[in-house]
């Protein structure tokens, strides 16, 4: 693949350039636009969170980094080249692994199957999957990220949330990413597993994988990222950088400030002595 | 296999390592033997020309010919589609050979190669209207099935003028041909039919395939979540395709063996229901209906079952008239037991 090839070499003599930018991003389904002027980079070593709101045109931004649908308007460039995707290959093979909400895993299908789904080893004139060394890789590969396996002939069906996240994290790592897009990886997750899934998320970044991380929880995305987007109806609404904001800056942003605040007042007409009545009943009692 | 990775310090203990017997439990074919063991022995108590070690040939050939079709009908199965085309394609494959080496006075193995251009064609056809307007594959080869079983009999009465296909017996290229894919040889006094081997070798390689190779992990993929697979680059629509046209090529090896076993001719309304016989040896031999899951040596013991039931019931001196009703039973526990064996295997 010279893509990746090129793409490699540049990366390790400038750290620090953008691996992937968007520019004015915009696609467009009919009438609808989904997302429009939407500008981002990704740079190696850390970590870009996108949030937003149901419907704000996260899942359009990552479909289009990831190669599932093309860009209407705007460019798009991976390593200083500008791309058009016609297919989830191409992404990869320039060095972009996605990691989707529904994990992209197929649950019948045992652990290492899935790891190697669409790589697999082969040896032999006959190409036949080479099992020992993919059951192998696999086992070190979830170890080297504190997941254990014991038996990697179980379905991935069989596995928890959190478990699942990690193999498809690891299994991106493996195959080269330069770059992983993350969609709501701790969406489904409990506390603890959220924070086994976040703590891959920062191994991942020191590796110096260039991370998009989206997620509508602005407490995670504070807890890892070095920059935010705030996504709102397929606008950016925000765009800053760690330094420029607080944690409760982001959650209003993210929440919708001055709407939220709008809402509470409503609420509070509404429930206020209700709310106020049980507390003073449990009180009581 | 042996792991040389020491596990880490937090290693989960609530999990514990499971036994052969689990495992072995866990294969998708499991229930399916476990039904023809008992079928079996069933058999063998109930109908006493059974055990005559003659009959053996038999009862394989029976099995041999739906086997055959449930090699690739497994395989599209576990990819998460179904073909109702695949019985009367059977015979279309049959018809064209016969008709086109007949009408131009062809050497037979002419008329063999214009046969399996256009079985490859009708599975290929199949895949891409299905993945082109991606209806369900229930409707777009049930809507091939009538195009091809009104074909067989239009075309058939066009050229012929009766409902069967002329006779090809007596030209070039036919007894070679017929030693191919319509022979017979005795194996330690049992009369073997030669589509019995045959089948036993395609079971081999399709299993081998589904199992060991690249293309077996995509099948499986495919029809576990198509989504997913297209998401780490397995391309879905090639599979599928692929898996359509296999059903193609060894409905072009029934056909031939139909034409060449009936002294080269071909009745056009055969094959019909056909298809469902097939699908039923796929799913008794633990193939999921939904895709994703499923063993090609399953659906060989699954053929094997309905060519045991099938002559058992003869055997046994049974009225015939009970054999279909025999499958129905059969499908439904073989069904509620691979459901049981599944859950249990799961649950280790």
């Amino acid at each position: 693949m010279t893509t990746t090839k090129s793409f490699a070499d540049e990366a390790s003599a400038s750290p620090n350039t953008p691996i992937v930018m968007l520019e004015e991003i915009g696609k467009s389904y009919g009438s609808i636009h989904a997302i429009r002027g939407v500008s981002l980079s990704v740079r190696q070593g850390e970590i870009t969170c996108v949030l937003g709101d149901n419907g704000a045109g996260k899942s359009t931004l990552i479909k289009i980094i990831a190669g599932l649908h093309d860009y209407t308007s705007g460019r798009m460039s991976v390593n200083g080249e500008e791309r058009h995707f016609s297919s989830p290959r191409e992404s990869l093979d320039s060095g972009i692994a996605t990691v989707y909400q529904d994990l992209a895993l197929a649950p019948l299908m045992s652990v290492w199957r899935n790891f190697f789904l669409g790589n697999e080893l082969t040896k032999g004139p006959f190409r036949q999957l080479d099992s020992a060394t993919m059951k192998r890789i696999a086992q070190e590969e979830l170890a080297k990220m504190g997941i254990s396996i014991p038996n990697l002939e179980q379905p991935v069906g069989k596995l928890s949330g959190g478990q699942r996240q990690c193999v498809a994290i690891a299994r991106a790592i493996h195959f080269g990413a330069k770059v992983l897009i993350l969609d709501e990886p701790t969406a489904a997750l409990g506390v603890n597993q959220s924070g086994v899934v976040l703590k891959y998320v920062v191994k991942a970044r020191d590796a110096g994988i260039g991370v998009i991380f989206i997620t509508h929880n602005p407490h995670h995305a504070y807890l890892v990222g070095n920059h935010f987007v705030v996504l709102k109806l397929g606008r950016v609404a925000l765009d800053t950088h760690r330094s420029e904001i607080t944690l409760e800056q982001l959650t209003t942003e993210m929440a919708g400030g001055s709407e939220l605040e709008a809402l509470s007042h409503e609420l509070r007409d509404i429930d206020a002595e209700v709310v106020v009545d049980t507390a003073v009943e449990e009180d009581r009692t | 296999m042996a792991s040389t990775i020491t596990s880490p310090a937090s290693a989960d203990d609530r999990v514990s390592s499971r036994s052969i017997g689990a495992r072995l439990l866990s294969r998708p074919e499991i229930g399916s033997l476990v039904g023809a063991a008992v079928i079996l022995v069933f058999f063998l108590i109930a109908a006493p020309p059974f055990r005559d070690i003659n009959n053996t040939g038999t009862i394989l050939y029976q099995a041999a010919l739906i086997g055959v079709m449930a090699v690739p009908v497994s395989l599209l199965m576990i990819g998460g589609e179904f073909d109702l085309s695949a019985g009367v394609a059977v015979t279309t494959s049959g018809l064209t050979a016969g008709i086109f080496a007949y009408q131009l006075s062809l050497n037979v193995w002419v008329g063999l190669i214009v046969a399996l251009a256009l079985s490859l064609a009708i599975g290929a056809f199949n895949g891409w209207l299905l993945m082109r307007t991606g209806l369900p594959s229930f409707l777009v080869t049930l809507g091939t099935f009538f195009i091809l079983q009104g074909l067989n009999i239009a075309v058939t009465r066009l050229t012929s003028g009766a409902v069967a296909s002329n006779s090809i017996s007596d030209m070039d290229g036919f007894s070679s041909a017929k030693a191919v894919f319509a022979s017979e040889f005795k194996l330690g006094g049992v009369t073997i039919k030669i589509i019995v081997v045959w089948w036993i070798v395609f079971v081999a390689i399709a299993a081998w395939v589904l199992l060991r190779t690249q293309i077996g992990n995509w099948i499986f993929a495919v029809g576990g979540d198509a989504a997913a697979a297209r998401a780490v680059g397995v391309p879905v629509k090639k599979v599928k395709i692929g898996l359509f046209m296999a059903v193609g090529f060894f409905a072009w090896f029934a056909g031939m063996q139909l034409l060449f076993v009936q002294n080269g001719v071909v009745q056009s309304g055969e094959g019909v229901g056909k298809e469902f016989l097939f699908i039923i040896a796929a799913v008794v031999g633990g193939c999921l209906l939904t895709g994703g899951y499923g063993s090609v040596v399953g659906g060989a013991v699954g053929a094997l079952i309905f060519g045991m039931v099938q002559l058992g019931v003869v055997y046994a001196g049974w009225n015939a008239d009970w054999f279909k009703t025999f499958l129905g039973v059969m499908l439904l526990l073989a069904t509620i037991v691979n459901l049981v064996v599944r859950r249990q295997a799961e649950a280790r």
